[in-house]
C-alpha cells in the first residue's frame, strides 16, 4: 500500500507530466531536425511556425465549434487539425518561396539562411498576435480528465490521487501515431529515401537525379504538419498563447541538439531527456520518500535535490555536458 | 506667386501667434506601460484610463490657462529593463515629454527611474508598480506611485488568510521584483501572525511547463496556494497544473492575478479561492465606470489607478502653475492629500479652477488616493472570493 501511494504520487507529479511534456518537445524537435537535416539551417522561427499552425486549428475549431460540430468525448480540434496544417503548409511554403529559395539559390551559408529565419519568425509572431491578439485562447473542449485525482483515490482507496487528462492521453498516442508515421515515411517510401539521400549527400543526390525543389517541398510540408500537430496538441494540454509558443523555442532547440541536430530518432529521444531531467531533479521527494521509508526516517525537509528555479539550469547543463563529451549529440547527428 | 505663398504664411503664422494665447501650448505626458509582454492583457485599459484624464484636462481648458495635454506612449515591456529605458530616453529626447505616467511592472519601474527620470530630472508616477523596494530607491522627491506597496499587500493577505482560518500555505511567486518582493513580505507577516510558509519557490513567467514547480508545491503541501504571479502568465499556467494534478483545490490571489481572465480561465474549478487587489467602495470608483462607458474596462486591475496617477500630474503642474518637473514635482503630495476640497473623477476641471484661485484640493479620484511616506499610496483593497466561477467581493479593507 505503501509502495503504490509513493508510485502514484511520482506517476502524478513526475512520470506522466514529463511523459506528456515529452512527446510535445519530441514532435516540435523533430521538426526543428528535419529542417537542419535537409535545408541545413536552424529555423528559429520554427516556435512561431507552431503558433500559426496553432492559431489555424482554433480558428477552424471555434467554427465547428459554432456550427455545433463535435468529436464526442474528443477535443473538436482534433477534427479542424488537418485543415489547420493545411493553413499552415501553405503559409510555410509561400515563406520558402518567397525568402528561403532565393538564399538556397545564390548558395548562401547556413548563417545567412538562420538570420533570414529569425526575421521570418518575427513577422509570424506579428501577423499570429495580428490575427488572433497576444491573449491566452481556449479552445479545449470534450472531456478534460479520463480520470480525476479524486476519482482515483475514490476507486482505490489509495490516499494518493492519481490525474489523467485526456489531453495528456491523446498527445502520447498522437505522438506515437505521428512518430511511426514519420520514421515509416523516411524508410519506406522513394520520397522519404529521397529526402535522406539529399540529406547525406546533396551532390550525389543531385546526381542521381533527385529533384531537390520537391525533397525541399515535401520537408515543408512534414515540418508544418509536425509544427501544427506539437502546437495543437500542447495547446490542448495547456493553452494557447503566441508568447509562449515564442518561449518553447528555446526547449525545443535543446531537445534537438542534444539528441542529435539532424537525426529524426535523437530528437525524440532529447525531448524526453530534457522534459524528464526538467521535472525529475527539481523534484521534492518529501512526499514520495515519507512513504517508502519507515517513519522514524522520515524526512522533515523537502528533499529537494536544487530548486524549481533552477530547473532551465539543469536542461542545459545537460545540453552543455552532451556537447562537451558528445558533440554531435547522443544520436550521431550533424556537427553542429 | 512666391510672394502671395510667403504672405499667406506669415499671415497664417501670425494669426496662430494670436491664438497661442488660447489653445497651441502644448504638454506632452509619456505613458509608459507594457503594451507588449506579460502584462499586454490588462495595459490597454491602464493606458486608456490615464488618457481619459487626460482628455478631460484638455477639454477644459483651464490647466495653466488654456494648454493642450497630449499622451505620448511608450511601451516598458513590463520585463526587458533594456527596452523600456530605452522607451523612456526616446519620449523625453525626442518628444520632449514633461512627466510619466508609468510605468508598470516594479523592475522596468526602478530601472527607468535609476537610468533615466533621475538624470533627467523627470516625475514619474507609476499606477502599478508594487515592490518594497521602490519606497526606498533614490529618487529626489520625482517618483510617486498610486498603488500601494507590496509590504502593505503583505500584511492585508496575511489578515484575509487568518480570518479564514488558514495556518498553512504553499507560496508560489513569479521570480521578478514584484513576486519576490510580494512573497517575502507575505512570507514575513503570515510567520509573524503565527502561520506557517511550508514552500516559497519562484516561477519563470511565460514557460512550457510547470510540472516541476507543482510537484514541489504539492509534496511540501499547505492548506491554499498562494499564486504571487500574473494572470496572462505563468500564475495560471501553475494554477492550471495544480488543478489538474489535483494537487491544491482551493488558491490565494494577490492583485497580479485577479482579473476577468481568471474566471474566464478557471470558473467555478476555483471555487472558495480568494484573493485581494487594491480597489475601494469609494464613490469615485463608480464615478470612474460611469466616464469610462464602453471605450475601456474601468474595472479592469490599476485602470482607475492609471487615471489618478495621469490625473495627479497635471494637478500638480496647475498648482506649481508650472510645467516644470522641477517645480511641480514638490506639489504632488499636497493636491493627493488632505486638507482641501474632495476631488472625484470628472472632476478634474473643478480642481484645476479651485487650484487656479489658491484653494486647496485633496484629490480623492478612482482610487481613493492618498500618498503616505515616501510617495505611496497607503492602500485601500477590494476583498474578493469565488462564487459560482464569478469574483465577487468579500468587503474592503
Amino acid at each position: 500500500m505503501e509502495f503504490l501511494n509513493a508510485f502514484v504520487a511520482l506517476s502524478n507529479f513526475v512520470l506522466i507530466p514529463a511523459i506528456a511534456y515529452g512527446s510535445q518537445l519530441a514532435l516540435g524537435a523533430l521538426g526543428v531536425t528535419l529542417i537542419y537535416g535537409i535545408l541545413r539551417f536552424s529555423n528559429f522561427a520554427h516556435g512561431d511556425t507552431m503558433a500559426f499552425g496553432t492559431m489555424a486549428t482554433v480558428l477552424i475549431t471555434w467554427w465547428f465549434q459554432s456550427m455545433g460540430v463535435s468529436f464526442g468525448p474528443l477535443p473538436t480540434a482534433l477534427l479542424a487539425l488537418p485543415f489547420g496544417i493545411a493553413v499552415c503548409a501553405a503559409f510555410v511554403l509561400l515563406t520558402d518561396r518567397g525568402i528561403y529559395r532565393f538564399y538556397r539559390r545564390v548558395k548562401a551559408k547556413p548563417i545567412i539562411l538562420v538570420m533570414a529565419s529569425l526575421g521570418v519568425m518575427f513577422i509570424m509572431n506579428g501577423l499570429v498576435r495580428f490575427i488572433i491578439g497576444p491573449d491566452d485562447q481556449r479552445f479545449a473542449d470534450g472531456a478534460r480528465f479520463i480520470v480525476t485525482a479524486g476519482e482515483f483515490k475514490k476507486m482505490t482507496g489509495l490516499s494518493e490521487g492519481l490525474a489523467l487528462k485526456s489531453t495528456q492521453a491523446i498527445t502520447l498516442v498522437t505522438a506515437i501515431v505521428v512518430v511511426a508515421a514519420l520514421f515509416w515515411f523516411l524508410n519506406k517510401t522513394r520520397t522519404g529515401k529521397s529526402m535522406r539521400a539529399y540529406s547525406d549527400n546533396e551532390d550525389l543526390a543531385l546526381l542521381s537525379g533527385i529533384n531537390p525543389e520537391r525533397v525541399v517541398m515535401v520537408t515543408w510540408l512534414i515540418v508544418a504538419g509536425l509544427a501544427t500537430i506539437a502546437g495543437v496538441l500542447y495547446g490542448l494540454d495547456k493553452s494557447f498563447k503566441p508568447f509562449t509558443y515564442f518561449q518553447l523555442l528555446l526547449p525545443i532547440f535543446a531537445s534537438a541538439i542534444v539528441g542529435g541536430l539532424g537525426n529524426p530518432l535523437g530528437a525524440i529521444a532529447g525531448g524526453f531527456v530534457i522534459a524528464f531531467s526538467e521535472v525529475m531533479v527539481t523534484y521534492a521527494w518529501k512526499k514520495v520518500a515519507g512513504y517508502l521509508l519507515p517513519e522514524a526516517w522520515a524526512p522533515d525537509g523537502l528533499v529537494q535535490l536544487m530548486s524549481t528555479d533552477y530547473k532551465f539550469a539543469v536542461s542545459f547543463a545537460i545540453l552543455l555536458i552532451v556537447l562537451l563529451f558528445k558533440p554531435t549529440g547522443l544520436f550521431k547527428g550533424k556537427s553542429v | 506667386m512666391k510672394k502671395l505663398m510667403m504672405a499667406t504664411a506669415a499671415a497664417a503664422l501670425m494669426a496662430t501667434g494670436a491664438f497661442a494665447g488660447g489653445h497651441s501650448k502644448e504638454v506632452k505626458l509619456g505613458v509608459i506601460l507594457g503594451f507588449t509582454g506579460p502584462l499586454e492583457s490588462i495595459t490597454p485599459h491602464m493606458g486608456a484610463g490615464a488618457e481619459l484624464a487626460m482628455k478631460e484636462v484638455s477639454d477644459s481648458g483651464k490647466l495653466l490657462d488654456g494648454v493642450m495635454v497630449t499622451p505620448v506612449r511608450g511601451d516598458s515591456t513590463c520585463i526587458d529593463a533594456g527596452a523600456a529605458t530605452a522607451a523612456a530616453e526616446r519620449l523625453i529626447t525626442a518628444d520632449g515629454i514633461k512627466g510619466i505616467m508609468g510605468a508598470d511592472c516594479s523592475g522596468v519601474t526602478g530601472a527607468i527611474l535609476s537610468n533615466v527620470a533621475l538624470p533627467n530630472g523627470i516625475v514619474m508616477i507609476s499606477p502599478s508598480a508594487t515592490s518594497p523596494g521602490l519606497s526606498t530607491a533614490e529618487d529626489n522627491g520625482l517618483f510617486f506611485r498610486t498603488a500601494p506597496s507590496d509590504a502593505r499587500q503583505g500584511v492585508v493577505m496575511t489578515e484575509i488568510l487568518m480570518e479564514e482560518g488558514i495556518k498553512e500555505v504553499a507560496v508560489s511567486y513569479v521570480n521578478n521584483d514584484y513576486g519576490k518582493g510580494l512573497a517575502d513580505s507575505f512570507q514575513a507577516a503570515f510567520e509573524a501572525a503565527g502561520g506557517k510558509v511550508t514552500i516559497n519557490a519562484a516561477h519563470e513567467d511565460q514557460k512550457a511547463d510547470y510540472s516541476a514547480e507543482v510537484g514541489a508545491l504539492a509534496a511540501a503541501g499547505g492548506q491554499r496556494l498562494v499564486v504571487a504571479g500574473y494572470v496572462d502568465g505563468g500564475g495560471s499556467g501553475i494554477v492550471r497544473a495544480a488543478l489538474d494534478a489535483g494537487a491544491f483545490d482551493s488558491f490565494h490571489f494577490p492583485d497580479g492575478m485577479v482579473g476577468a481572465k481568471l474566471e474566464e480561465n478557471f470558473g467555478s474549478e476555483i471555487d472558495g479561492s480568494t484573493g485581494q487587489h487594491p480597489g475601494t467602495d469609494s464613490p469615485g470608483a463608480a464615478k470612474f465606470q460611469e466616464m469610462a462607458g464602453d471605450a475601456f474596462d474601468p474595472t479592469s486591475a490599476f485602470a482607475a489607478e492609471s487615471y489618478d496617477a495621469a490625473a495627479l500630474i497635471m494637478l500638480a503642474m496647475q498648482a506649481a502653475n508650472s510645467d516644470d518637473p522641477q517645480v511641480y514635482k514638490d506639489k504632488v503630495m499636497d493636491v493627493a492629500n488632505a486638507p482641501g476640497e474632495k476631488i472625484y473623477p470628472g472632476e478634474l476641471a473643478k480642481a484645476l479652477e479651485l487650484l487656479k484661485a489658491g484653494t486647496d484640493i485633496d484629490y480623492v479620484g478612482a482610487s481613493a488616493v492618498e500618498l503616505i511616506g515616501p510617495g505611496e499610496s497607503a492602500g485601500n483593497y477590494r476583498q474578493i472570493v469565488f462564487k459560482d466561477g464569478k469574483i465577487t467581493t468579500a468587503k474592503f479593507r
